[in-house]
């Protein structure tokens, strides 16, 4: 393995806080998964990838998006290894990159409208969150089918009070958040 | 009997039903919650999907405010929020380097040492056998599926809680109150919330092998103590039925169930805005 693919494979190490070598391809994390069926690069593959340097392919596959975080993967792995964790480590690298797969920008948007929220609001607002995701997904995509389903399930869930235009109660300290997330250094 | 108390932003938002719920079942046993001040959102998936260092400073900042406050335990009823808070909170006791460095980023001092608990370690806290003392109803009406989601049991490392294939924590306590939960496969199969928003299909698949392996299995009803299983499970319902779900499949927070063993009615626990409703056999026992 040459030394920038070593390389490659120590961020993912880092990140998700596992050695990647004790992954022995068993398969145990693909057939737990829920989303193993639909992902074009299942778990077992992903860490594989990780292995052998293969960051780009990983982070840029379909799968880390169709992803729940549901931890079957890390929960029942015979060696330990924080498979959810990478995961989560490839997702990071396919969004600091610029290496997300174009087909899960719905995902991704999503991730990150909820993310800029919470650093304007301190806590999620779900109206205002869901109205950037949804605007922003829509003008990307132009997906009048999802527009017309969003527009059609909302007036149920106002209904229901699922959505409300109110923000239960403001996070007093608001800049405080913000510097947490700058401090972070956080990419939305 | 007091607890440190993080409503998470599910609760003050989309799942305000579940905090009704959750605030009228414990004020029945006496349970008083001490709110954090001035929480912040604990990242959820977002957080560590898109940065690793921000998941545990959301969840870090809102341990710090507990300590300030000298709280020795909090409870979150969102499984994402205490899984989270407790992820954060293990991850700080073991590595001073990460305490040092939390304490700059969330500019309060935080060691990580305040006692994480999801709803149903309260209810144990508070006893199962106390709970079925003051009981005033029997729920032999309900068939639970008892329903543990993902968070509540894993990852199993840092939650060391019940079994996470096959927990029996709800089912134990809805015994002991008269209800006949029953024997399942889909316990701690993902209902999908997380992806409710973003991939319908997807979800309605999840959402529907649940459902039906619970009405299989002799269910009446479904028996959760996650606000996005909830939400998913009832509001997805409608595509589960696309998909051949037969019957309507009533979804109750945990806290309903013990709230209406506890004499509370369906309006003190905020049942009635379900997408699929309540039937009245459930309402009245």
């Amino acid at each position: 393995m040459t030394l920038a693919k070593q390389d490659k494979s120590a961020r993912v190490e880092a990140l998700a806080n596992t050695r990647l070598s004790d992954c022995y391809q068993c398969g145990k994390c693909t057939a737990g998964c829920p989303r193993g069926d639909v992902m074009d690069m299942p778990p077992t593959r992903v860490m594989r990838a990780a292995q052998i340097g293969a960051i780009d392919q990983a982070a840029g596959s379909l799968a880390v998006w169709q992803c729940l975080s549901c931890l079957t993967c890390t929960a029942r792995c015979p060696k330990s290894v924080e498979v959810a964790g990478v995961m989560d480590a490839m997702r990071q690298i396919g969004v600091e990159d610029n290496l997300t797969n174009p087909a899960a920008v719905k995902v991704v948007e999503f991730q990150k409208a909820f993310l800029r929220n919470v650093r304007r609001n301190g806590r999620t607002n779900e109206t205002e969150m869901a109205t950037d995701f949804e605007a922003r997904y829509f003008f990307r995509r132009f997906d009048v089918v999802n527009a017309l389903k969003t527009g059609m399930l909302a007036p149920k869930m106002l209904a229901r009070k699922k959505l409300e235009f109110k923000l239960g109660s403001p996070v007093k300290d608001k800049a405080l958040v913000k510097r947490i997330f700058d401090k972070c250094d956080v990419k939305l | 009997m007091k607890f440190g108390y993080y409503p998470g932003c599910a609760l003050h938002g989309s799942s305000s039903d579940y905090e009704s719920s959750v605030r009228a079942c414990l004020g029945k046993l006496d349970v008083q919650l001490e709110e954090l001040q001035d929480w912040i959102c604990c990242g959820a998936t977002a957080a560590h999907s898109i940065n690793h260092k921000l998941a545990t400073a959301l969840p870090a900042r809102n341990l710090g405010i507990a300590e300030k406050m000298q709280l020795t335990n909090l409870f979150a009823p969102c499984p994402m929020c205490s899984m989270e808070l407790k992820k954060a909170s293990d991850a700080l006791q073991t590595s001073e380097e990460l305490r040092a460095e939390m304490t700059q980023i969330v500019e309060t001092p935080v060691q990580g040492s305040v006692e994480v608990l999801n709803l149903i370690q309260v209810f144990q806290q508070v006893g199962y056998d106390k709970i079925a003392e003051v009981a005033t109803k029997k729920l032999d009406v309900f068939k639970p599926a008892c329903y543990y989601g993902c968070l509540l049991t894993r990852p199993p490392k840092t939650l060391k809680f019940d079994d996470p294939e096959d927990p029996v924590s709800m089912d134990e306590l809805l015994k002991k109150l008269g209800a006949q939960p029953v024997e399942w496969n889909c316990k701690t199969v993902c209902c999908g919330g997380g992806l409710t928003l973003c991939d319908e299909a997807g979800v309605a698949a999840m959402t529907y092998r649940i459902l039906q392996n619970a009405v299989d299995s002799g269910a009446n009803c479904v028996v959760v103590a996650c606000p996005m299983c909830e939400v998913n499970l009832d509001m997805r319902q409608a595509d589960a039925k696309k998909l051949g779900l037969s019957v309507d499949v009533p979804i109750f927070y945990l806290t309903d169930l013990v709230g209406f063993a506890l004499g509370l009615d369906a309006k003190a626990l905020d049942v009635n805005r379900r997408f699929v409703s309540i039937p009245q056999e459930m309402k009245n026992i």
